[in-house]
């Protein structure tokens, strides 16, 4: 009997013991549902991105505040390497060279792109596959090659603009000159993205329900008034993004003038683009300090340029 | 039965209308396809240039028309010269380019894919954060985190290894942004709460039900990996210095240099031709062929923001 009441006993703190531990395991259960388990899907590529996008950042900014002295060695030096980056009149010259490339290579490459997106979703020409695939193709393309290409097609002596122009007896097109390289890098550049940013707008038109416009068409609008007042202003969005991309691309030109400057070495020095200049720096120089502040301070303009840009089109949205 | 407001026109004056409407049509329509084919040959005659000047001799480089074929067809030779030069060096490259292109983008459209449907379909802390400095990661100049990525490489002894171009790739924040978007929409909840009614584990859920409806998703982030990787100049250009490592962007534009240093003199220059033609080749083929998968990237892409 008394056995039986113990045995009971014993069940009774049994049950609440295994309710209490159920409950622990539905809440460990829970919380590895809601957090471990999708840190754990997402766990490769955060390490992958500390390693390789966080850690190399936050190195850089680490080491830009620390100098190379002949005396002393590696030493703390805050922020004069940014100091000195203020100063600097060769990254200055290459960031007035990059921002005047990009007030004139940026839109003209971006209105091109625009109107080959609107002809192409109207529907008013012949062959658009043929066109939207030969348009596109440059982007296919590396970088290098494409410099590569170019610088052929600029040569003074055996390209073939240079031998036309002889054959008419005129001089040959300065390219590769002090006056001209800044042009001929654009082109390529305009060349090799243009194609790229059409498809994107032209996906965007691609996208707007035919309903909205089709009213406006019936009432009589040309296809530009269609154009103007209901495409453009639905596509704003792709516009901005690919504003953007088109301003950090062309602030850290790198590849281009680095080819140019095997086919013209007296035309691009060392400095002729930001990044071009952060790159001798480390590695012609050693000066991987000095670079590191350069390449943060290019950062920094890229990140306001861009910043601007959107604030500016935002409230023009708004309006 | 419509009601007409018009005017009743007679059928003559009608039919002349239509011909007339008929005609600014087909005006336009030349007018665009004309505007149209101007720039095409704009964008392909470079393309062209190179297909010609990859069949021709070094000397006739320099004296025949550029934009026509010389006499002498030379190609095949040329072919053989880029082959065989230099050890056959330029098959090393292709290999290279290959082996880290394969292995970048699948591991990074892998991972992508992984972690895109993550921040699709799972509520957890943090999600919105972590997304977001992932996102504004793609702001950040490439050229910035080339140099101290070098820095630290070189300081865990991976300078000058395969490693050091492959790893960096697998790392594509553009390409969890994209499988994110696309997994949204592709993937539906009650799919995956079915699944989950029957009792499958979230991992067997992602592999077995999930992973099937990602793939076009999947093959959009590997494309653009693949051209990425294949295309990437700067990041081997500091990390590799054995031209035996070296990718084929990084090999001609050493031989271009070797070249323009020369004047010239050397067969060099038809080398650097007929190679930048073999190189984008693959590139073109895969662009031609998955048409379907970067057009609906780029889609998903400029729709969402």
């Amino acid at each position: 009997m008394q056995k039986q009441r113990q045995l009971e006993a014993d069940r009774s703190t049994l049950a609440v013991s295994t309710m209490k531990q159920k409950r622990v395991l539905l809440r460990q259960y829970r919380w590895r549902q809601r957090v471990v388990l999708p840190y754990l899907f997402l766990a490769p590529f955060l390490l992958l991105f500390l390693l390789f996008f966080i850690l190399p950042l936050g190195y850089a900014l680490g080491i830009s505040f620390y100098a190379d002295r002949l005396v002393g060695g590696t030493v703390f030096v805050g922020s004069q390497n940014y100091l000195q980056a203020f100063q600097d009149s060769s990254f200055w010259e290459g960031v007035r060279r990059m921002l005047l490339f990009m007030v004139v290579q940026v839109p003209v490459m971006l209105c091109l792109a625009l109107i080959f997106a609107l002809i192409l979703d109207s529907g008013v020409a012949k062959l658009r596959t043929l066109f939207r695939l030969g348009f596109f193709l440059p982007y296919a393309i590396p970088s290098v090659v494409s410099a590569l290409l170019w610088g052929y097609l600029y040569s003074p002596s055996f390209g073939p603009f240079a031998q036309i122009a002889s054959s008419l007896h005129l001089p040959a097109p300065g390219f590769l000159t002090d006056s001209g390289m800044l042009a001929s890098i654009g082109n390529i550049v305009t060349w090799q993205w243009t194609g790229y940013n059409m498809i994107i707008l032209y996906a965007a038109l691609q996208a707007i329900p035919p309903e909205l416009y089709e009213a406006a068409l019936v009432d009589g609008a040309t296809g530009w008034k269609v154009a103007r007042y209901i495409k453009i202003p639905l596509i704003a969005p792709a516009l901005v993004l690919t504003c953007v991309f088109s301003i950090i691309g062309s602030l850290q030109l790198f590849n281009e003038p680095s080819i140019m400057k095997t086919l013209a070495p007296d035309v691009i020095g060392d400095h002729y683009t930001p990044n071009l200049y952060a790159y001798n720096l480390a590695f012609n120089d050693q000066q991987y300090n000095y670079s590191a502040a350069i390449s943060f301070t290019l950062g920094a303009i890229v990140f306001v340029c861009s910043y601007i840009f959107m604030l500016v089109t935002n409230r023009r949205r708004l309006r | 039965m419509a009601i007409s407001i018009n005017p009743p026109i007679s059928t003559e004056a009608h039919e002349a209308h239509l011909s007339q409407n008929k005609r600014t049509r087909w005006t336009r329509q030349s007018l665009a396809t004309a505007f149209l084919l101007v720039f095409l040959v704009y964008f392909l005659l470079p393309f062209f240039w190179l297909i010609v000047s990859a069949t021709k001799t070094n000397p006739d480089l320099f004296t025949s028309f550029g934009l026509w074929f010389a006499s002498d067809f030379n190609f095949f030779n040329n072919l053989g010269d880029l082959f065989t030069h230099d050890g056959g060096v330029f098959l090393t490259w292709v290999w290279n380019t290959a082996y880290y292109a394969t292995c970048g983008a699948v591991g990074a459209a892998l991972i992508a894919t992984i972690a895109g449907f993550a921040f699709a379909k799972f509520q957890f802390p943090g999600r919105t954060l972590v997304f977001a400095i992932i996102l504004g990661s793609i702001m950040v100049p490439s050229t910035a985190l080339a140099i101290p990525t070098y820095l630290l490489l070189s300081k865990i002894g991976l300078i000058n290894t395969p490693l050091a171009v492959i790893l960096p790739s697998l790392a594509s924040p553009f390409g969890v942004f994209l499988m994110r978007i696309y997994a949204e929409q592709a993937v539906p909840d009650e799919l995956l709460d079915a699944a989950r009614v029957d009792g499958a584990g979230e991992m067997r859920i992602f592999w077995s039900v999930a992973l099937r409806i990602l793939v076009p998703g999947f093959v959009t982030v590997l494309l653009f990996s693949f051209v990425a990787t294949w295309n990437n100049y700067f990041l081997p250009l500091l990390v590799l210095s054995d031209p035996t490592y070296y990718p084929l962007t990084l090999g001609l534009a050493s031989w271009n240099a070797q070249a323009s240093a020369n004047g010239g003199a050397q067969l060099l220059f038809t080398l650097v031709l007929t190679g930048s033609l073999v190189s984008i080749i693959p590139l073109i083929v895969a662009f031609l062929f998955l048409q379907r998968y970067w057009q609906g990237g780029l889609t998903l892409g400029s729709i969402r923001s």
